[in-house]
């Protein structure tokens, strides 16, 4: 039985090694907040991050991440309060909502590295970020918004830790 | 809304017979409609009220409104509150929302079903919840002057607190509900009479409240129908068959299968319906294993009838259908075209097309079923439960009535989820293994099963007179049919020419608010591809072809009379006749437009273009006035970029004013999909495209940027959800002619027929 160490705890799925990482998250641990989307790494419902580095859950097989540091949603920050899921909520970003947990997720990896994008660097790092409710421009917003916030509170030496 | 939409289920709308029921006991208050005889019986035991209530306040105050409507992402169910805490004096922090079963109780107010689309909804509840707020105010009111022993006329009600500002005594909703002393009854005529407040009164409404549904929406536990998880559930993969439509199944092997771990059983669908056909759906423990063995499974097809139809044969058949006078029905006749054009100085004539479309929403399809004793549970997110409950029941071979709905949000509608495809294979298949089952559709089944927007093909002929005065059109719309295959005779539109009901939902927007003396709109039923893609509502419906064609052609004849296409529409905008009011705000909101992109007043670039566009979509009972100015670049290859979208709508009343722009923004991104990305086609019976990498709707590369102008000028309140995809696809192809003398007829458009159209 494959242990994970998923948002900070080691648990072990009752999952063969070839299962998808996906369906292990939503069905052997029950959290949900990580959608599935296409199947196929087209879309990017699925995003969680593994050792800091957003990957596509529904194309990562569980006997390749034994080890690894699983992030979903659900740990992206304790609180939910992630300075993007702040952001999200002042941006009033989601509209089905569907999406936007990989969004958030994709998202967090291009902060992680890179504190001021520019809008190219934006598009370039969310455009596998399918938004059928094509809340394209908000997402933006609240990325750049997160950012300018986690700038400052970096600034005032309030430093997050990097997920 | 639709005139001819009464009532689905027909007791459900008589609220005569029912009066409106504010009670407090141990529960909290609940406000609703309820039986008369039952009044007593709710009051005493609030747990056991047959439940019609559209909201509750709990003794700690809080308040949930109950939405009869599907939350797709258009925050419906936050708007819902809004409406009822603006009469009802709540605060903000206090509300609550929950989604509603498909207890009849819940149907809409004037619709009688439990339905969601068309952007209806707002205009439709707006009255309901308004007096459902109101009475509850009053009941709470009555209540504190009564426990205060101050007279109700001087109580004033604000943030969920009535307070007496001469004595300065002031009870919160919470101590009122707890005080047991809410308890006024309404009759329906009460209930009418109730003075509501006038815009300049409110407090709540025209103000961008956060959303309700919007942080469960951001750290992952807002729950869509496929989050449901029930003890001792399995889990479903289906199987469909290569053609869309008409195959059935000859055999199954399941001996690979059977290695597959977990695996419980193939069940081969018995769909009495007619929603399916030829699937199986493989039941194992695990969603993995049941995709694993769904791709073990050996199954023999027949393909059926349609198993050589393809997008070229449905077309061939709209050509062969539109050249016969005797085909379709009359949704208009108005005078004589055929006559006009006899005399007219100048005839025009354009084929315009649009390629089967497929709504993909990013939660694919599925549905969980549990039988529990007699009841069948049904845990999806759905915008149809009046009908969806129906075909469950179907599918389960038992009476509607012993079904439950269990609404969940929707990752994205569209109008797909107006259907109940999924439900089929997960009560089949519950029922087979003895088990709840959740099925879940791949993405690839999600789209090859789509209940697609259909191939359309529509000619129109125009006919000008010697002073380039506009004098007939006639328009033929050849389609599938999807809202005659629901089978519900009352979303049926008996036909101008008495040749018996047509599919109105294919030829809306073609009665459009232009003056034209001598017009028709036949509306022609493609039996292939009706019957070879079963089609759906995808949104905007047909407005969204409709006016492709009408917003082209009036570009097309201002072209060949050498008129401004703005200034032309103004014209043809003069509200004589059934068009006065309506043309008057239509030709507002494309004035407005104008305006904000600068139309006519900003020297271009060569090779840059504007075009306009502007419609009455959804319905003209119905319309939200819309118009667009489209700015594009064309490339000598043919390569188009939408440089800017400029789009002005009139909603007559805001509720939510950021949401509008949320919405509007998000229709009109979808008609630029629809215009430039997203194509489907048919081949051997079955859709090609499978994944996001052959169909491809807009990404966010892809987004330019878009302009809004939202016009509230005190009208009743229209939908938004729809109209704003109409107007776009037309406003490029007009900006592209503008640009380059490129004029295209097909959608979505290609760089190719850009540069095959353009004059060497």
């Amino acid at each position: 039985m494959p242990t994970l160490t998923i948002n900070g705890r080691s648990l072990s799925v009752d999952a063969a090694n070839d299962t998808p990482l996906l369906w292990a998250i939503r069905e052997q641990l029950q959290m949900t907040g990580t959608k599935f989307g296409c199947g196929a790494g087209l879309c990017g419902a699925c995003t969680v991050h593994v050792n800091g580095e957003a990957v596509r859950s529904c194309q990562t097989m569980v006997g390749d991440v034994a080890g690894k540091k699983i992030t979903t949603i659900e740990g992206l920050a304790a609180k939910g309060d992630h300075p993007l899921q702040k952001a999200w909520i002042a941006e009033q970003v989601p509209q089905c909502g569907y999406c936007q947990s990989g969004q958030i997720m994709q998202a967090a990896s291009l902060l992680a590295k890179n504190p001021n994008p520019t809008k190219e660097e934006v598009v370039a790092h969310m455009d596998g970020n399918l938004c059928r409710c094509m809340t394209y421009s908000r997402i933006q917003k609240a990325i750049m918004r997160a950012a300018t916030e986690m700038r400052t509170a970096s600034a005032s030496g309030n430093e997050r830790r990097p997920t | 809304m639709n005139k001819h939409i009464k009532s689905v289920t027909a007791e459900t709308t008589d609220l005569s017979r029912r009066s409106f029921l504010v009670g407090t006991a141990a529960a909290g208050l609940v406000l609703g409609y309820a039986g008369v005889p039952g009044i007593g019986e709710a009051l005493a035991a609030p747990s056991n009220f047959e439940p019609s209530v559209w909201y509750a306040i709990a003794p700690d105050g809080l308040v949930t409104v109950t939405c009869g409507k599907a939350d797709m992402g258009q925050h419906i169910a936050s708007t819902m509150a809004q409406i009822v805490a603006e009469e009802l004096g709540a605060k903000w922090s206090d509300m609550r929302v929950q989604l509603a079963s498909n207890d009849p109780k819940f149907n809409d107010p004037v619709l009688g079903a439990q339905i969601t689309g068309g952007s209806w909804s707002t205009m439709m509840n707006f009255d309901a919840m308004s007096r459902a707020g109101a009475a509850g105010r009053m009941a709470l009111t009555e209540g504190a002057a009564a426990a205060m022993g101050v007279p109700a006329s001087e109580l004033v009600v604000r943030d969920s607190m009535i307070s007496h500002p001469k004595s300065k005594k002031q009870m919160s909703f919470a101590d009122v509900v707890k005080s047991g002393k809410a308890t006024k009854t309404f009759t329906p005529d009460e209930l009418k009479a109730i003075k509501l407040k006038t815009p300049d009164q409110y407090t709540m409404i025209g103000v961008s409240v956060p959303q309700l549904d919007i942080p469960s929406k951001t750290n992952g536990t807002a729950k869509y129908g496929i989050d449901v998880m029930i003890p001792g559930m399995a889990y479903g993969a289906v199987v469909t068959p290569p053609v869309r439509f008409g195959a059935t199944v000859k055999s199954v092997d399941d001996s690979a299968a059977k290695k597959v771990p977990g695996f419980i059983k193939a069940v081969t669908l018995d769909d009495k319906t007619g929603t399916t056909s030829g699937w199986v759906v493989a039941v194992a423990g695990t969603y993995a294993n049941a995709k694993k063995a769904a791709q073990a499974l050996k199954i023999a097809y027949d393909g059926g009838p349609n198993a050589k139809v393809s997008s070229e044969s449905l077309y061939a058949e709209a050509k062969r259908l539109q050249a016969l006078d005797d085909s379709g029905q009359f949704f208009v006749k108005d005078g004589d075209p055929v006559a006009a054009f006899g005399t007219a100085a100048k005839v025009l004539e354009a084929e315009y097309t649009t390629s089967i479309n497929i709504h993909a929403p990013m939660e694919p399809m599925n549905a969980t079923a549990e039988f529990k004793g007699e009841i069948l549970h049904i845990y999806s997110g759905n915008q149809f439960a009046t009908r969806s409950g129906a075909i469950a029941a179907g599918a389960a071979g038992i009476d509607p009535k012993f079904v439950v709905m269990h609404q969940m949000w929707l990752g994205g509608g569209f109008g797909r989820r107006l259907d109940a495809d999924m439900m089929i294979p997960a009560v089949q298949a519950a029922k087979a293994v003895g088990k709840p089952v959740k099925v879940i559709y791949t993405r690839e089944n999600d789209m090859t099963m789509d209940f697609s927007r259909p191939l359309t093909l529509q000619k129109v002929k125009a006919g000008v007179d010697g002073d380039g005065k506009l004098v007939a059109l006639s328009h033929d719309v050849v389609s599938a049919w999807p809202t005659q295959r629901w089978g519900i005779p009352d979303f049926l539109t008996p036909s101008v020419d008495k040749k018996g009901p047509l599919d109105s939902f294919t030829v809306n927007g073609a009665d459009f608010f232009y003056t034209v003396p001598n017009h028709y709109v036949r509306a022609i039923k493609n039996e292939m591809a009706h019957n070879a893609t079963p089609s759906g509502q995808l949104r905007s419906v047909a407005p969204g072809w409709t006016f492709w064609a009408v917003e082209s052609m009036i570009d097309e004849i201002a072209a060949a009379t050498g008129k401004d296409p703005a200034q032309f529409r103004i014209s043809l905008l003069d509200g004589a006749g059934k068009n006065d009011g309506g043309a008057q705000r239509l030709r507002n909101t494309l004035l407005a437009a104008m305006g904000l992109a600068g139309y006519g007043s900003k020297k271009l670039p060569k090779g840059e273009g504007m075009g306009v566009a502007c419609v009455s979509s959804q319905e003209r009972a119905t319309a939200s006035w819309t118009a667009c100015v489209a700015h594009v670049a064309v490339a000598p290859s043919g390569e188009v970029t939408v440089k800017k979208l400029t789009v002005a709508t009139d909603v007559g009343t805001q509720v939510h004013p950021d949401n509008i722009r949320a919405q509007v923004e998000g229709a009109a991104l979808w008609g630029l999909s629809l215009a430039m990305y997203e194509k489907a086609t048919l081949k051997d019976g079955g859709i090609e495209q499978t994944n996001f990498d052959s169909y491809t709707p807009l990404r966010m590369s892809q987004v330019p940027e878009v302009a809004i102008a939202v016009i509230a000028n005190g009208e009743k309140a229209t939908g938004v959800g729809e109209p704003a995809v109409t107007v776009i696809a037309p406003a490029i192809g007009n900006a592209i002619f503008n640009a380059s003398g490129a004029r295209v007829r097909a959608l979505p458009i290609t760089a190719e027929a850009v540069k095959g159209a353009m004059k060497a």
